[in-house]
């Protein structure tokens, strides 16, 4: 048998290599990837292993790595993928690489602390700038009250800022009123201390000091009713925003904040205001009194700034050209890094022999690929410069082998659709290969439609033929992969749609005549004006048959379209319904004979064929049988109105019920002689199937139990004691082949499990049965839905007519195309999709597969870099 | 110059092939008098003679199948735009 029917023969291997030679062998294998090694050490955890060091390096290396990759990704450097493979390099390799990237890991955070710095200098700069210039119109603004109360007061007091408290005296009179505070004992106080003001003033015994600062701006309400509380109305905010976002060093964010300028009066106010300040993390900065002082110290921040700005680009240089180098190696370093850590891991594996000279592994590997194992270990050995090859024995085992299914690009789609329900026990049938043409065929027939069959086939063909550069993407898109991945089966999907919607002569719903349609009409000109509807006989209007497919008539016949369609496509239902079954029986049956289940064809397999095949496939034969017996152009006995239903029949055939006469021309209920009695028997004979597939095994295995309990007391005549070593040797392969894995189930756990499995099949043939007419539901709504929106919406446009006829079916043509991708295509596609598969799951390989395998995963560099090294953790 | 994105520009390059070829195909079918199509005439539901029918009905065929080949053409149009748009679009990708 070919491996594309079952899975491939594994076999479980001992392999024993030098210490030395070790490392390049299981490099040699990771290339490969045809052999999955066991872990001999389950019971050690992973900081108890060998190389547990080694792991922890490449670890190491690996987050170095990633924190060049994000740097390298922050600053938008594109990194070169050359896609070349490079293989594992030799271990003490990897000190040049471990310092490679510890030099690069360190170089880069000194450059990236040494930007942050600066930038954080660079903000409080301009943070004191924006103060410098915001404080400056909070003090300008209030210059020519304070002239005023100069002339007034007549006062000598030179333009100095001990004139200050009086002019906050009188902003605060205009900030109050603005407030109207509600609370009038306070507004009295207010006004006290208003009274105050000047009289400080004139004193000169009240020293006003104030601070000035920058606070986020989100913040600064709920600041400002702070201090409002916390000093009871005594400090005086004014507040500016700074327009330009400013970046916060820490993590790089645009941060919009503003300028605040706080006066108030004494030491306790100021501690307390600082406290203020300091609980809303704003930042103070000293700012000089004099106008003077500040515009000289606006004068050294600019410069400062200047000068930082140069010293910021060359810092972000420096930093572009290390992570531009970094960048042309990068993929490639990442590559030789889950390399090594994969081999590692490997050894980690590995038993180790006494005399530490060797490691021991044990691995599961094809039988086909020993001999390329082989090869592969003697290159290793060779690249290692050891002089003793490694050794791999057979070994022999009672545990399952993992299952193996070789694929290719287009078989692997559909392998995966099996294995999403379960891996195939080791040399079970594979359903795969017989779904690579069902899958297909069955979804067209749900789907028959010849346009969106083509758009289907197109957008797989797209895919299949710009596969390497589609594939080269690697896109992050999950339905985009799934579709990738699926290409070959869309592509199958596609053409056998466009095949069915052919058949079923439905292209957007509309019909093509290609061969011209065989029904003509006879009525003459005034009934066909007269009446409404007029129907045609299939006796005298009908010419000959269509060549191919459905009579494109039938799509301008809309009172009985649905009805012919329906009869039809019911039928081919049924009848591809019970065609897949009972293939899926015969599949059954190459796997009791390859497992050398003689028992189970006799108890299972012929009960079920005759079950299935006497009750369902009858019915399909009678269905063959009304086609080409019946016609419209018979006389009586066989003509239209005389053809019994399948249906009635096969029910009254089940029930033993006597089938009625339709019309006395046609003289009996039955298609042909000897029907009834020979429906009688099927049906006997079917039902008797039933308690042989319930009892026949159990009772099998019952009666060779007792024979074996009896065995022992034979070898008299023999040499007693080696007779029976080799009677008690040679019974279990015999009782676990013969029992097909009850091997040592109860007596009564054999009954119900039996029971479970008759129960199932008998209720399932009938209901699967009915189940393969989502065939014929799904291909009607279809069909209905591409009309609907035919009609509906494309209509719309080209009954439009006049001048701006082109341009309406233009529009709408559009939105027509949308929705009969997203509807039509994706949609009822994917519905069809799933329905498909369930039909395989569960109608088709319910009669043959148990699916209760595990894969083999072997140990593949390729798989590991495609997961990105996390499928080792 | 950009007007729509790589997205749109795709979307109505696609449709536009698409319209064109359908929309000639079912421009010859109108002009070929195709019954499948008969339902899409914009004609009455009664008439009282035959020829008046027939009258009617050639009228509206080759109006529809006028109509399907100005919409073809605009698609043409369309097509031109979208494949613009999707060269720009892909320039300034690759430019970036």
């Amino acid at each position: 048998m070919g491996s594309l029917f079952r899975s491939e023969e594994m076999t479980l291997c001992q392999l024993f290599l030098q210490s030395e030679a070790a490392y390049a062998c299981v490099s040699e294998l990771g290339e490969l990837g045809l052999v999955q090694f066991r872990d001999l050490n389950p019971d050690i955890n992973a900081f108890q292993r060998k190389f547990v060091n080694e792991v922890r390096r490449c670890d190491e290396m690996e987050r170095k790595l990633r924190y060049l990759e994000k740097e390298i990704k922050k600053d938008g450097i594109p990194m070169l993928d050359t896609g070349e493979n490079p293989e594992a390099p030799q271990p003490r390799e990897m000190i040049d690489l471990e310092a490679t990237f510890e030099k690069l890991e360190n170089e880069l955070r000194e450059v990236n602390q040494n930007a942050e710095a600066l930038k954080r200098n660079y903000l409080e700069l301009t943070e004191l700038k924006h103060i410098l210039r915001k404080t400056q119109v909070f003090f300008d603004e209030t210059a020519s009250e304070y002239h005023e109360i100069l002339a007034n007061r007549h006062s000598q007091l030179t333009t100095t800022f001990s004139s200050r408290p009086f002019k906050y005296e009188n902003l605060r009179v205009k900030f109050l009123n603005r407030c109207q505070m509600a609370d009038s004992h306070r507004e009295e106080e207010q006004l006290n201390l208003l009274e105050d003001g000047p009289r400080g003033q004139q004193q000169q015994n009240l020293k006003l000091g104030f601070v000035a600062g920058v606070i986020l701006r989100e913040r600064l309400p709920a600041f400002e009713r702070m201090l409002w509380r916390a000093c009871r109305g005594n400090v005086f905010l004014r507040q500016a925003m700074i327009e330009a976002p400013l970046e916060d060093p820490s993590n790089g964010d645009n941060v919009y904040k503003s300028v605040f300028i706080i006066f108030f009066q004494g030491d306790q106010l100021k501690t307390r205001v600082k406290k203020i300040c300091e609980g809303f993390r704003a930042t103070l900065y000293p700012c000089p009194e004099a106008p003077s002082d500040r515009r000289e110290m606006a004068m050294g921040v600019m410069t400062r700034i200047e000068d930082l700005n140069t010293v910021l680009g060359q810092t972000q240089d420096h930093r572009h050209r290390v992570l531009v180098a970094a960048a042309k190696n990068l993929k490639n370093w990442f590559i030789k890094v889950r390399k090594i850590k994969a081999i590692y891991h490997t050894l980690n594996l590995f038993n180790l022999d006494v005399t530490q000279k060797c490691l021991i592994a044990e691995c599961w590997v094809p039988i086909l690929d020993m001999e390329t194992i082989q090869m592969a270990l003697r290159r290793g050995t060779e690249r290692s410069g050891s002089s003793v090859p490694p050794i791999l024995n057979r070994m022999e085992t009672y545990e399952d082998p993992p299952t193996y299914n070789r694929t290719n690009k287009f078989t692997n789609a559909f392998q995966m659709l099996i294995n999403a329900y379960g891996v195939a026990s080791y040399r079970e049938m594979n359903p795969a290969p017989y779904t690579i043409i069902t899958f297909p065929f069955l979804f067209a027939v749900m789907f028959g439609d010849l346009g969106h069959g083509a758009i289907m086939a197109l957008f797989g063909l797209w895919m299949v033929l710009k596969e390497k550069p589609l594939a080269a993407k690697k896109s992050d898109n999950e339905i985009w992969n799934i579709f990738f991945g699926g290409r070959y089966i869309i592509l199958l999907m596609g053409l056998f749609s466009m095949y069915t919607g052919f058949i079923y002569n439905d292209i957007f719903s509309k019909s093509l005549n290609v061969f011209g349609s065989g029904w003509k009409i006879n009525y003459d000109a005034s009934t066909i004006m007269d009446s409404k509807a007029l129907q045609l006989d299939p006796a005298h209007d009908f010419g000959r048959t269509y060549p191919i497919g459905m009579d494109p008539v039938w799509q301008v016949a809309p009172m009985n379209k649905i009805i012919f369609q329906n009869a039809y496509k019911m039928k081919i239902s049924i009848i591809f319904g019970v065609i897949h079954m009972i293939f899926g029986v015969v599949v059954g049956l190459f796997n009791h004979r390859y497992f050398k289940n003689t028992m189970n064809i006799y108890t299972e397999f012929i009960p079920q064929m005759i079950f299935l095949i006497f009750l369902f496939f009858y019915m399909t034969t009678l269905m063959f049988i009304k086609w080409t017996k019946y016609s419209a152009s018979n006389p009586d006995p066989h003509s239209a109105h005389c053809a019994p239903s399948i249906l009635i029949t096969f029910i009254n055939m089940v029930l033993f019920k006597k089938s009625t006469v339709l019309t006395e021309a046609c003289e009996t209920p039955f298609m042909f002689a000897g029907q009834e009695f020979l429906q009688k028997v099927l049906v006997l004979s079917a039902f008797i199937c039933i308690p042989w597939m319930l009892f026949a095994k159990p009772f099998i295995i019952m009666q060779e139990r007792k024979k074996q309990q009896h065995q022992p007391i034979l070898p008299f005549n023999g040499e007693g004691q080696d007779v029976e070593n080799s009677g008690a040797q040679s019974v279990p392969p015999a009782d676990q082949s013969q029992t097909g894995g009850h091997g040592n189930e109860e007596m009564s756990e054999i009954f119900i499990h039996q029971g479970i499995h008759t129960i199932e099949y008998v209720l399932g043939s009938v209901s699967h049965t009915a189940s393969y007419l989502r065939l014929w539901a799904l291909s009607l709504a279809h069909a209905q839905l591409a009309e609907v929106l035919w009609n509906m919406v494309l209509q719309n446009g080209l009954k439009t007519g006049g001048a701006i006829g082109g341009v309406a079916v233009w529009a709408i043509f559009a939105f027509w195309a949308v929705l009969t991708v997203g509807i039509l295509v994706l949609m009822e596609g994917l519905s069809a999709f799933l329905h498909t598969l369930r039909l395989h799951w569960v109608e088709f390989q319910s009669k043959f597969y148990s699916g209760l395998g595990y894969a083999f995963q072997p140990f593949a560099f390729e798989s590991i870099l495609e997961g990105g090294g996390s499928s080792e953790d | 110059m950009r007007i729509c994105g790589p997205k749109l520009s795709l979307c109505g390059l696609i449709i536009s092939v698409w319209g064109i070829i359908q929309l000639l195909l079912m421009g010859v079918f109108y002009y070929i008098h195709s019954v499948a199509l008969i339902e899409d005439l914009p004609i009455e539901e009664h008439y009282k003679t035959p020829s008046e029918f027939y009258a009617a009905a050639d009228r509206a065929y080759s109006q529809n199948a006028m109509n399907c080949w100005i919409a073809a053409l605009i698609y043409v149009v369309t097509l031109a735009v979208s494949t613009w748009q999707f060269y720009a679009n892909s320039r300034a990708s690759s430019v970036n």
